[in-house]
């Protein structure tokens, strides 16, 4: 064993050239495969924030149209203590309305009642905030789209399509980064929707965000089973399928990827090793009419195929994380941010080095046969 | 005396559809602590009664017995396992690895045998590197000496385990006249010394003379057996 590795080091290393030729070979396959798939996964990361980050992922409704919740506070309690992977549970009240502009026209809005720090760390609207502050008592906070349409300066009337109105003041104007949100969200507390809209103590929905986004599917069917008998649970996922479809389209073409550039490294360190078998059968006959084991004469080939295999594993990682670097330092928005955020899943590093391993190994798996079946007789006779 | 080599009936056919038979029905005793050398004209068939012994190649027919043993039906890994400690090898072509040392080849054997070199291991390669006149070059690449130096490397390398028996083939090939005749001293130095069995092949009938036994083939046959009288060891019994 020892012997079969310092023979192989010695091979290696004898060859220096052509070992860093297939080394760097190796590196080439592992940087692209590190690359691409933190390439892809910040990608995806990024595209599932954008639809999913700053929403409900599942929302409780009454199963019939305009239905309402009863005795909410209870019901939150209940998901919260039941549902640990629930992020953010928020009763809300929804409604669609008007808004009386300065011309005195109105303007067709969705009234969102919020009970305002839940609901704050679903939609992050502190965060989003252009101008002012978080809604009080009595106060709303209007999207910058419309704030601009109706001429909004400090106060507005809210009109329900009964015909009941509210003077409500403005407490600061949001941008949530869609024109449907900010043309057409009006975001007050919760007891100022209920009582506007005659909700008395009950609320539309109660919406929630999930630990995992992936699992809103999972999380929203056990919660299910708990809900009474008319009040259902839907998550973003059965509502974006396609969606969905994209993320996994994305996915598979980056296995893809990944499948054809293992394939070539595999071909390629078969190919070398084998050529290097022929190159070596000169010294495999003298070991082997010296007494080396067929296993040995193997293994000394196995372990050329593992130790390039780590060699080329490192230089990979490196130069993938080198190249991950360097496109995030140099591939901007016109704003100096990223075009894409990289994301560097430790784990997904880790294994495409230890498939570039196992794979160099395997491929030298038909030299190392081959070596094993080499006959002394034919190298001693012919000289 | 035991026999350390055993041969009967050995035949040896080449080819499938041309067949040419090289070796006729050779049967050979060699006994323990002997030094024989084999000549024979090129072509006689010498190399390949050589390699059937060293259990490299196989007889098409016969039986081939080392220190008592048949090989016939070993396994591989058996005969690797006696070639490496039992059989130094000394090949017309003194293959080394171009990749190792002097040294490092020298203790190649060795280094197969035990997974890794031992102080002793060290010493006595030192040793016998000293006595084949090649310490100067032990860190030499293998690929970068002369062939004379090249051929008493091969030498050491046979003698580094100790084996019972060693088989050369034209060992002095590469060596002027003066220096083969110190490097068979030194073999037969380490033939009573050691009491290494060694069976050598020459075409160097002056050097022949020297050893206990002289067989020559010729057409693949024994054609000649003689015990030499003016061998050393023979005039050291007579006297
Ligand atoms: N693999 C082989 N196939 C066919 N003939 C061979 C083979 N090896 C050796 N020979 C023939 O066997 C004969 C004996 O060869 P060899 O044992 O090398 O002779 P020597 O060592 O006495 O010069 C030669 O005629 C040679 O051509
Ligand atoms: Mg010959």
């Amino acid at each position: 064993m020892k012997t079969a590795i310092k023979i192989a080091w010695r091979f290696l290393t004898h060859a220096k050239g052509q070992s860093i030729l297939i080394a760097i070979g190796i590196a080439v396959g592992v940087s692209v495969q590190v690359f691409i798939g933190s390439l892809i996964a910040g990608l995806q990361a990024e595209l599932v924030d954008t639809a999913i980050g700053r929403n409900t992922q599942i929302t409780v409704t009454a199963k019939t149209r305009g239905g309402v919740i009863k005795g909410y506070q209870a019901l939150v309690e209940q998901i919260e203590q039941s549902q640990p992977e629930a992020l953010h549970v928020s009763p809300v009240v929804d409604a669609s309305g008007f808004l009386r502009g300065s011309d005195g026209s109105d303007f067709p809005i969705l009234l969102r009642g919020f009970e305002m720090e839940r609901s704050d760390g679903i939609y992050r609207i502190s965060g989003a905030l252009v101008s002012g502050q978080l809604p009080g008592k009595g106060e709303v906070l209007v999207g910058k789209d419309l704030a601009l349409e109706a001429g909004i300066v400090d106060t507005v009337t809210l009109a329900t399509p009964r015909g009941s109105t509210r003077e409500a003041k403005v407490s600061g104007v949001f941008d949530l980064g869609a024109a449907a949100l900010n043309g057409r969200w009006v975001i007050s507390n919760l007891e100022l929707a209920q009582s506007l809209f005659s909700y008395k103590d009950q609320v539309s929905s109660i919406e929630m965000q999930v630990k995992d986004p992936f699992r809103a599917d999972i999380v929203a069917q056990s919660l299910s089973a708990h809900l009474p008998e008319e009040l259902k649970a839907v998550d973003w996922k059965s509502q974006n399928e396609q969606l969905l479809s994209g993320l996994n389209g994305q996915s598979i073409s980056s296995l893809m990827i990944q499948v054809f550039v293992l394939f070539s490294v595999v071909l390629a360190i078969a190919s070398v090793l084998a050529i290097s078998v022929l190159q070596k059968s000169k010294q495999l006959g003298i070991l082997k009419a010296i007494g080396i084991s067929n296993r040995n004469a193997s293994l000394v080939f196995l372990t050329e195929g593992f130790l390039l295999g780590v060699a080329g594993a490192v230089l990979g990682v490196a130069l993938g994380l080198g190249l991950a670097f360097a496109f995030t330092k140099f591939a901007l928005n016109p704003d100096g941010t990223p075009v894409i955020a990289l994301f560097i899943d430790q784990g997904f590093v880790v294994i495409s080095a230890a498939i570039a391993v196992l794979s160099a190994t395997l491929a030298s798996l038909i030299p190392a046969r081959r070596s094993a079946r080499l006959d002394p007789m034919e190298v001693i006779r012919n000289g | 005396m035991d026999n350390i080599i055993s041969l009967r009936n050995i035949n040896k056919i080449y080819g499938t559809e041309v067949k040419t038979q090289v070796l006729f029905d050779i049967s050979l005793d060699i006994a323990e602590q002997s030094f024989s050398s084999i000549i024979g004209a090129s072509g006689s068939g010498k190399s390949t009664l050589l390699n059937i012994i060293s259990t490299l190649d196989r007889p098409t027919s016969g039986s081939v017995r080392i220190a008592g043993v048949d090989t016939t039906d070993m396994s591989r890994a058996d005969l690797a396992r006696l070639r490496n400690q039992s059989i130094g090898f000394v090949f017309q072509f003194h293959y080394l690895l171009p990749e190792f040392t002097a040294l490092e080849n020298v203790l190649m054997p060795a280094r197969i045998r035990d997974g890794r070199v031992t102080r002793e291991t060290m010493d006595r390669a030192r040793e016998l590197m000293k006595l084949m006149g090649i310490e100067k070059v032990a860190n030499n690449n293998a690929g970068r000496m002369s062939g004379g130096q090249q051929q008493r490397t091969s030498i050491a390398r046979a003698l580094i385990n100790s084996p019972k028996l060693i088989l050369a083939d034209e060992p002095t090939g590469n060596l002027d006249s003066e220096s083969t005749e110190v490097v068979y001293d030194i073999l037969r130095d380490i033939n009573e010394r050691f009491r290494t069995t060694f069976l050598i092949i020459t075409h160097d009938r002056r050097i022949a003379q020297k050893a206990d036994r002289i067989i020559e083939i010729k057409d693949g046959r024994i054609h000649l057996d003689l015990a030499n009288r003016l061998s050393p060891a023979m005039a050291g019994q007579s006297a």
